[in-house]
């Protein structure tokens, strides 16, 4: 009980002082706080630039977890039911945006984006950056799923008659469903908090909520707002997170 | 009478065109493996490979230094440089030592948090363990670093615990930016370890020490061995992540740089995207290096 409230707490210490501090009336942060006051979270709430960057960011998850959620799921079905030349090359593919430093990423797709298809960094160029480090979280969960589900259902759909769309839809789908569920919310959370790579390719009028704490953060006088909004990003991205570690939990309970 | 009934229905079933790729698939399994692959390869291969392999083309080239526009051609400018200029071979050096540094902490805190949750606590705690150290992994890293500030600010918690003892906070230093990054990653290092421990039978254990060996020697023979690729696993991100990170340092580690900084700085404010793709090199050569030195574990199905 005592390691386990010890290593608790270390990992807990830093986010309680930001949710802490974002009720803490200097405007340094001092320690401890002088006093206690909700202008900063009032403050946060009326900013428009705040409510346009959490937007920002909404949709650029979403999408990213939308594509990342088709081409994971297809090549978790590639990988998991295929023997092919060149597998390995592929399931490598996969890893490698999340393998490489964020700042390798960032600059090959900045450089990819802006010297060799002449594009203008916008948010597209963000969701396609994102929804590729975000294709492995899919494929993970897929992959794991398909692999305990193993082929026997599939293989009595087709004996029955079903072709492979519907073997497809009324076969593999819903048992694929709660895996594909919990990884694209992590493939949203992820998305969501992405820092380094979205510094590479947003260009100077994409902001996302990352970008605006990353701008304010060493502005004089700003730091409480900073830390209503930390607070708030840390909520925002464990919720979805949260559900997809219970539908994951739940899964390995009824196996 | 029945076969003619039957002729009916048979008859009356056009065959739409889903259907009919539908047929047609099913009789050709290389070709629904080429549909489901071609999509996502595509968008791997054309998004990112090509991005990498034109990274690596862009680190030959130089930059006009009157007009600022990119010189195609096959020049070793760039990688002469980080050797002969001193402040790149220093960052690289740093940057390495404080990635080293990190991944070692990291997996000597890590062993024996995971042999904690894997194998002492008792199985509801494991399970509010596990899904406690997971959920900062995800909160947001940012967040995390910018915790980190005001806990290690010359206002902040630290100097105010710290102080009346005689000591001090490490402040905005490569210190305060390593236990930074420490915590960042630990719970990526904690996992694969915890997941690769949990898989190891506590029976082996037990037979281990009927056989006269005591708590040490076991971990080190029996245990160690099986963990292995999870402990390279762990390294393999707070490494990995550590080679890459310029935020960190930016928020925590004063006026120090590390090689992202020098990456960043070259493609902003020095646009020379040519320096940046060699530097930017170093760190994937040092990443492929480990990962090929690695492979042999089997640490790669761990990640």
């Amino acid at each position: 009980m005592a390691i386990t409230s010890s290593i608790l707490t270390v990992i807990y210490l830093p986010l309680a002082i930001v949710l802490l501090n974002s009720f803490n009336s200097s405007l340094n942060m001092d320690w401890p706080p002088p006093g206690f006051t909700l202008e900063w979270w009032q403050r946060a709430g009326a900013s428009t630039g705040l409510l346009d960057a959490l937007i920002t960011s909404l949709v650029i998850a979403a999408c990213s977890a939308a594509i990342a959620l088709v081409l994971g799921t297809m090549l978790a079905m590639a990988l998991s039911r295929y023997k092919f030349f060149g597998k390995n090359a592929v399931s490598l593919m996969i890893i490698l945006p999340i393998a490489l430093p964020g700042i390798v990423t960032g600059i090959a797709l900045n450089n990819a984006f802006r010297t060799l298809l002449g594009m203008q960094l916008s948010i597209l160029t963000v969701v396609i950056a994102h929804a590729t480090f975000c294709i492995v979280t899919v494929y993970n969960n897929a992959l794991a799923r398909l692999n305990r589900m193993g082929k026997s259902m599939e293989e009595a759909s087709a004996d029955l008659g079903a072709g492979v769309f519907t073997t497809f839809r009324l076969v593999t789908l819903p048992q694929m469903l709660s895996a594909l569920v919990a990884g694209g919310l992590l493939a949203f959370g992820l998305s969501f908090d992405e820092i380094i790579v979205t510094t590479f390719t947003a260009g100077g009028g994409t902001q996302t909520l990352p970008i605006w704490i990353l701008n304010n953060m060493f502005r004089p006088g700003k730091a409480p707002i900073v830390d209503v909004v930390a607070v708030f990003m840390v909520i925002v991205s464990i919720i979805p997170i949260y559900f997809a570690q219970r539908l994951t939990a739940k899964e390995a309970k009824a196996s | 009478m029945k076969s003619n009934s039957g002729a009916r229905v048979v008859a009356k079933v056009e065959p739409t065109l889903a259907h009919r790729i539908s047929t047609k698939l099913y009789s050709k399994p290389k070709l629904r493996l080429q549909l489901l692959l071609s999509a996502p390869v595509t968008w791997l291969g054309l998004v990112y490979i090509a991005a990498l392999l034109a990274l690596l083309v862009t680190a030959f080239f130089t930059v006009d230094s009157f007009t600022g526009n990119l010189t195609p051609g096959f020049s070793l400018e760039n990688f002469a440089s980080l050797f002969t200029n001193s402040l790149y071979s220093t960052v690289t050096f740093r940057t390495i030592g404080i990635a080293l540094a990190v991944t070692v902490v990291d997996v000597l805190l890590a062993l024996p948090i995971a042999f904690y949750m894997a194998k002492v606590a008792s199985p509801r705690a494991r399970g509010v363990l596990v899904i406690s150290i997971l959920m900062p992994l995800w909160a947001s890293y940012l967040v995390k670093a910018y915790a980190w500030r005001s806990l290690l600010s010359n206002v902040g918690i630290f100097a105010w615990l710290l102080r009346p003892i005689g000591l001090d906070t490490p402040g905005y230093s490569l210190l305060g930016a390593g236990i930074t990054l420490g915590y960042l990653w630990l719970p990526y290092v904690i996992l694969p370890i915890y997941a690769s421990l949990e898989k190891v039978p506590s029976n082996l254990l037990e037979a281990s020490s009927d056989l006269g060996a005591k708590t040490w020697p076991t971990l080190r023979r029996i245990v160690f061995p099986l963990i292995l690729p999870g402990i390279v696993a762990g390294s393999i991100f707070s490494f990995s992540l550590t080679l890459g990170d310029y935020i960190t340092i930016n928020i925590v580690g004063g006026a120090n740089q590390m090689l992202g900084n020098l990456v960043y700085s070259n493609v902003g404010v020095a646009n020379n995207l040519p320096m940046a793709a060699a530097i930017a090199l170093v760190p994937v050569l040092i990443m492929f290096g480990y990962l090929s030195a690695v492979r042999r574990t089997g640490a790669l199905d761990n990640l």
